[in-house]
């Protein structure tokens, strides 16, 4: 077949809109003209509402309710409690952590606004009035907010459920309130690490509790059709097919009677990730009803009872040389879990990734414990824009580094340059036990010192402090781990945490792919079809990509964790080799030549030697519906399902220097300078914009963010007056900057980005702040750094006006 | 609850309806009339997803009842496209300098801007930072949002230039 074409190879490549390009996003249309379609727009015939009677008390117990009121009020359909979940054994749902969670308070509440009842009516104003009407009598029980009380011997026991279980799923427990002991890494060789050490330092490091409060709170609509006995549930959900999973294990419906649906979801961050009561409880009440019935949270309930993350109590130390080359790695951390141990991770894996702490550097030896205990707060402790606790463990070793840095007098950029792994030690294992794909720290953190001019920065801050004036300057030179991840040691439930991809070429030449994954702004129907355009040669914008629709799309673990990229961007670019591999063969038996006589050519095949002799992808798609050699069957597709032979491990360097008042305290981010290494990058309009977003959601934990509970369990501040959420005024400019280090397994090298910023951007922040008062001894300072918090620091010193 | 009548302009379009004095003139828009492009993300008038352009002011419009809006002329993002059915300025800067992502936020962001754009049509950043200080995004962080409203004001004043 001959080919006139008179475009040139540049101008093939460009046509196609591949990885590498900074195509602008095939979703926006929609959302710029206001047609998203987000979970609240969904509206179904005969649709009703539900919403939760909450509990004001942290720790009480129920000793009546009456619904008789209730259910007299006009509008008002129906009240569920969990006398009526009881007869289903829907009162309590299997947490993904092995522990289990009230759906409806049963004899008992553990945290303040936990649901106690479900009143479904007609619409919003109906239900708001029948849960005024419900009336609740509590009996007061003692409260226990402070984690390090829990496990006292005369603490309150909150879990009276389990209080007789030795253990709640994640292993031996040694107290009512002590969820778990994580313990990780050579006691004995840290212990003689640091009996050896020229220099030890120790500090404690609290990692508040925050919320990820993506703008679009969690809800679903539950319709139950009874006459196929089928379930739709529309949600807001990071993981759909998962939820169809647990909903069938909790339901007793069967798998294939139940059709998850995430339509447009408004921001995860982790917050999307686990199954909560409101899903239940809306599943039930439309098997009751007959129809369909949506609940949507409000801001205060979001905040206040869907997952938490963070609530680290740490205490790091560090065993080094007198130059600061560091020997050994201690860690204990006291785990606040709240009511249930509902926290989402990788199921064998109750502290996350937190064993990632050994950070970019070559530590020989490191030793690690976590106990998690229960308090009288909402469950959760998901990873809010990180991969499992990965914020948390490099916040600890950013921080740490720094506290070594200063006790000894060395540089904070030196003394991270003196301890990273080396590029020749890649693929590196680290003490801990994880194997680094690839990285190149030295690298990235020359490129920035020299970016900001790091050394005139020291000179500038040592004329300041010597005029009384604080300016501070932060270092993050931090390591991810994401893209869970290999089945051998990931699962949820039972299920690997594969992900997958469908690839359907149609008979034009154009293309349709289905994925495991779910975006919630991430850009997957532009980025998915980039990978997929320059793997087979058809251009990104004839290719349409589809996510969230459990009965159409393969079935995968969902997007958090960064896991999007590796997982199923691994199986859409595996799933496109199949399918050109098969287009080989069908271009042969077109070309009448041999397999082996062909070469692949951004979108064809072409004999080799006879240039002129080649058949395009899209030729090749509709030959594969007309005229198919011996042997193969018809039609164009394939499907993949990726299990990752490792994690990725994104790094960065961010630097960040702050101007502060010492006279009201206040901070003010004068440069943020952030280089991302995520391996091969698809599409740089999109990462930078997911930087541009970590950095924001970091700046906002850094400085403001933190759930507060006074000694009786109330939440304090759980709507947006306190909550808070950057807005574009206080919002620091971001610049931002790169190298490449593809990862060595990952088809195309590419390792994950959205969530790096907020692992280095928190430390970067910390960082900078107490370097602002670290030539006056301060060594910590505990986040958020409110102006309030860093004004009574200056007041300590003195140095206040 | 008893119900009362009301009527307004949404979109140049005349609209009415029986409604409960109670409510919200978001859930008006969004379940009475269907209009799902204002999101509401807070109902404590912080977020602004739900902004709305009522009588040319930016209205928060989950902070507003729908009888308040009698007799008032409202605009929401299913009416900023151009009358030839083209994006706006606005819209188009939204897509060309990446000012979205999830897009909860946008339709709100979108309309505040618009109204920024009539009050001062070429501000600076300071200003455009201050103009949208009642909008909250979560995903952008910003930085690309006013680039965005930069380009819709260039892109208009140009328009405006080459008419003169």
């Amino acid at each position: 077949m001959s080919n006139a074409t008179e475009m040139t190879l540049e101008q093939r490549e460009a046509t196609l809109g591949g990885i590498g390009c900074a195509r602008r996003r095939k979703e926006d249309a929609r959302f710029i003209q206001g047609k998203g379609n987000y979970v609240d727009d969904v509206k179904l015939p005969g649709q009703v509402f539900g919403d939760f009677v909450r509990s004001p008390h942290a720790h009480a117990r129920i000793k009546s309710i009456d619904t008789a009121k209730a259910k007299a009020v006009p509008g008002v359909l129906a009240v569920l409690t969990a006398a009526d979940l009881k007869p289903l054994n829907l009162h309590w749902m299997p947490t993904l952590a092995g522990d289990s969670q009230a759906v409806l308070a049963d004899a008992k509440v553990h945290f303040q606004n936990q649901e106690v009842a479900f009143v479904i009516g007609t619409d919003r104003y109906a239900v708001s009035d029948g849960i005024q009407a419900v009336e609740v009598d509590y009996e007061d029980l003692p409260v226990l907010v402070d984690p390090k009380q829990a496990l006292a011997k005369d603490a309150p026991v909150l879990r009276e459920d389990v209080a007789a279980k030795d253990n709640v799923g994640q292993g031996p427990r040694k107290h009512p309130n002590h969820i778990f002991n994580w313990d990780v890494g050579d006691k004995g060789a840290t212990d003689t690490a640091f009996s050896s050490a020229a220099v030890t330092v120790k500090e404690e490091i609290f990692y508040q509790r925050v919320h990820p409060c993506p703008l679009e709170p969690c809800g679903c609509v539950a319709s139950m059709d009874k006459i196929k006995g089928e379930l739709t549930l529309y949600g807001t959900f990071q993981a759909p097919h998962v939820i169809r999973t647990v909903v069938s294990l909790i339901s007793g419906l069967a798998e294939h009677k139940i059709r998850v649906i995430s339509p447009d979801i408004g921001g995860g961050f982790g917050n999307k990730v686990g199954a909560y009561p409101g899903y239940v409880c809306s599943v039930v009440a439309s098997i009751v009803l007959g129809r369909p019935v949506k609940w949507v949270e409000s801001r205060i309930d979001n905040i206040s009872t869907t997952a938490f993350a963070r609530d680290y109590h740490m205490t790091g130390e560090l065993a080094a040389d007198k130059d600061g080359r560091i020997t050994g790695l201690r860690v204990y951390v006291l785990a606040d879990h709240g009511a249930f141990n509902a926290h989402a991770q990788p199921t064998k894996w109750p502290a996350g990734l937190f064993s990632i702490v050994t950070g970019s550097y070559d530590i020989p030896a490191a030793h690690v414990s976590v106990d998690g205990v229960y308090t009288n707060k909402a469950p959760g402790g998901v990873a809010y824009r990180c991969s499992f606790r990965v914020t948390e463990a490099s916040y600890l070793i950013e921080r740490m580094i720094d506290v070594l840095a200063q006790k000894i007098g060395a540089d904070k950029a030196e003394i991270r340059a003196r301890n990273f792994v080396k590029p020749e030690q890649f693929p590196y294992k680290s003490c801990l036990g994880w194997d680094y794909d690839s990285g190149d720290y030295h690298t990235a953190l020359n490129k920035v010192l020299k970016a900001v001019d790091y050394k005139e920065l020291r000179k500038e801050q040592a004329e300041k402090r010597k005029r009384g004036e604080l300016m501070g300057i932060g270092i993050a030179t931090f390591t991810e781990i994401v893209g869970a991840g290999p089945s051998r040691n990931c699962d949820i439930l039972g299920i690997g945490m594969f992900d997958s991809c469908e690839i359907r070429i149609h008979p034009t030449g154009s293309a349709i792919a289905r994925l495991g994954t779910k975006s919630q702004g991430q850009g997957h129907e532009t980025t998915y079809a980039q990978i997929i355009a320059t793997e087979l040669g058809i251009p990104s914008d004839d290719i349409t990509v589809e996510e969230g629709d459990t009965d159409t799309a393969p079935y995968g673990l969902g997007t958090y964790g960064s896991r999007s990229t590796p997982v199923a961007g691994a199986a859409a670019a595996q799933a496109a080799r199949k399918i050109r591999a098969k287009a080989q063969k069908i271009a042969a038996h077109m070309l009448e030549v041999a397999e082996g006589d062909l070469e692949w050519e951004i979108d064809r095949f072409k004999v080799k030697g006879l240039p002129e002799k080649s058949a395009t992808m899209k030729q090749i798609a509709f030959a594969a519906y007309q005229t198919m050699p011996e042997g193969l069957e018809p039609g164009l597709e394939a499907v993949n399902y990726y299990d990752p032979p490792n994690f990725t491990y994104p790094f960065g360097t961010y630097l960040c220097v702050v101007d502060v008042d010492r006279r009201t305290g206040e901070v003010k981010v004068r440069r943020f300078y952030a280089l991302d290494d995520c391996g091969t990058r698809i599409n740089p309009m999109i990462i930078e914009g997911q930087v541009h977003g970590g950095l924001t959601e970091a700046f906002a934990i850094a400085m403001g963010q933190e759930l507060i509970f006074d000694s009786n369990g109330n939440i304090q501040g759980a709507s947006l007056m306190d909550y808070f959420l950057p807005t574009a005024v206080e919002t620091p400019i971001w610049e931002t900057d790169f190298t490449v280090t593809p990862s060595p397994h990952h088809p195309i090298g590419a390792k994950g980005v959205g969530e790096s910023p907020n692992v280095g951007g928190v430390s970067a922040f910390t960082n900078a702040v107490v370097d602002a008062f670290a030539h006056l001894g301060v060594t910590h300072m505990p986040m958020p750094h409110t102006p309030w918090r860093v004004w009574k620091q200056c007041e300590a010193l003195g140095i206040g006006e | 609850m008893n119900k009362v009548a009301v009527k307004m302009t949404v979109n140049g379009q005349a609209v009415e309806g029986r409604v409960e004095p109670r409510l919200l003139l978001i859930h008006f828009l969004r379940d009475t009339l269907g209009l799902t492009g204002p999101h509401v993300g807070c109902e404590t008038s912080h977020c602004g997803a739900c902004t709305i352009d009522l009588d040319g002011k930016s209205v928060k419009s989950c902070t507003v009842f729908a009888v308040q809006a009698e007799g008032a002329s409202l605009t929401t993002i299913e009416g900023m496209a151009n009358a030839d059915g083209t994006l706006s300025a606005l819209q188009e800067g939204f897509m060309q300098e990446h000012g979205l992502q999830c897009g909860y936020c946008t339709p709100g962001m979108i309309m505040r801007a618009h109204r920024l754009l009539q009050e001062n049509a070429n501000p600076s950043e300071a200003e455009i930072r201050m103009g949208l200080s009642g909008n909250l995004c979560r995903c952008t962080g910003y930085q690309n949002i006013v680039k965005a409203v930069r380009y819709a004001a260039d892109k208009l004043n140009g328009r405006r230039e080459a008419a003169e």
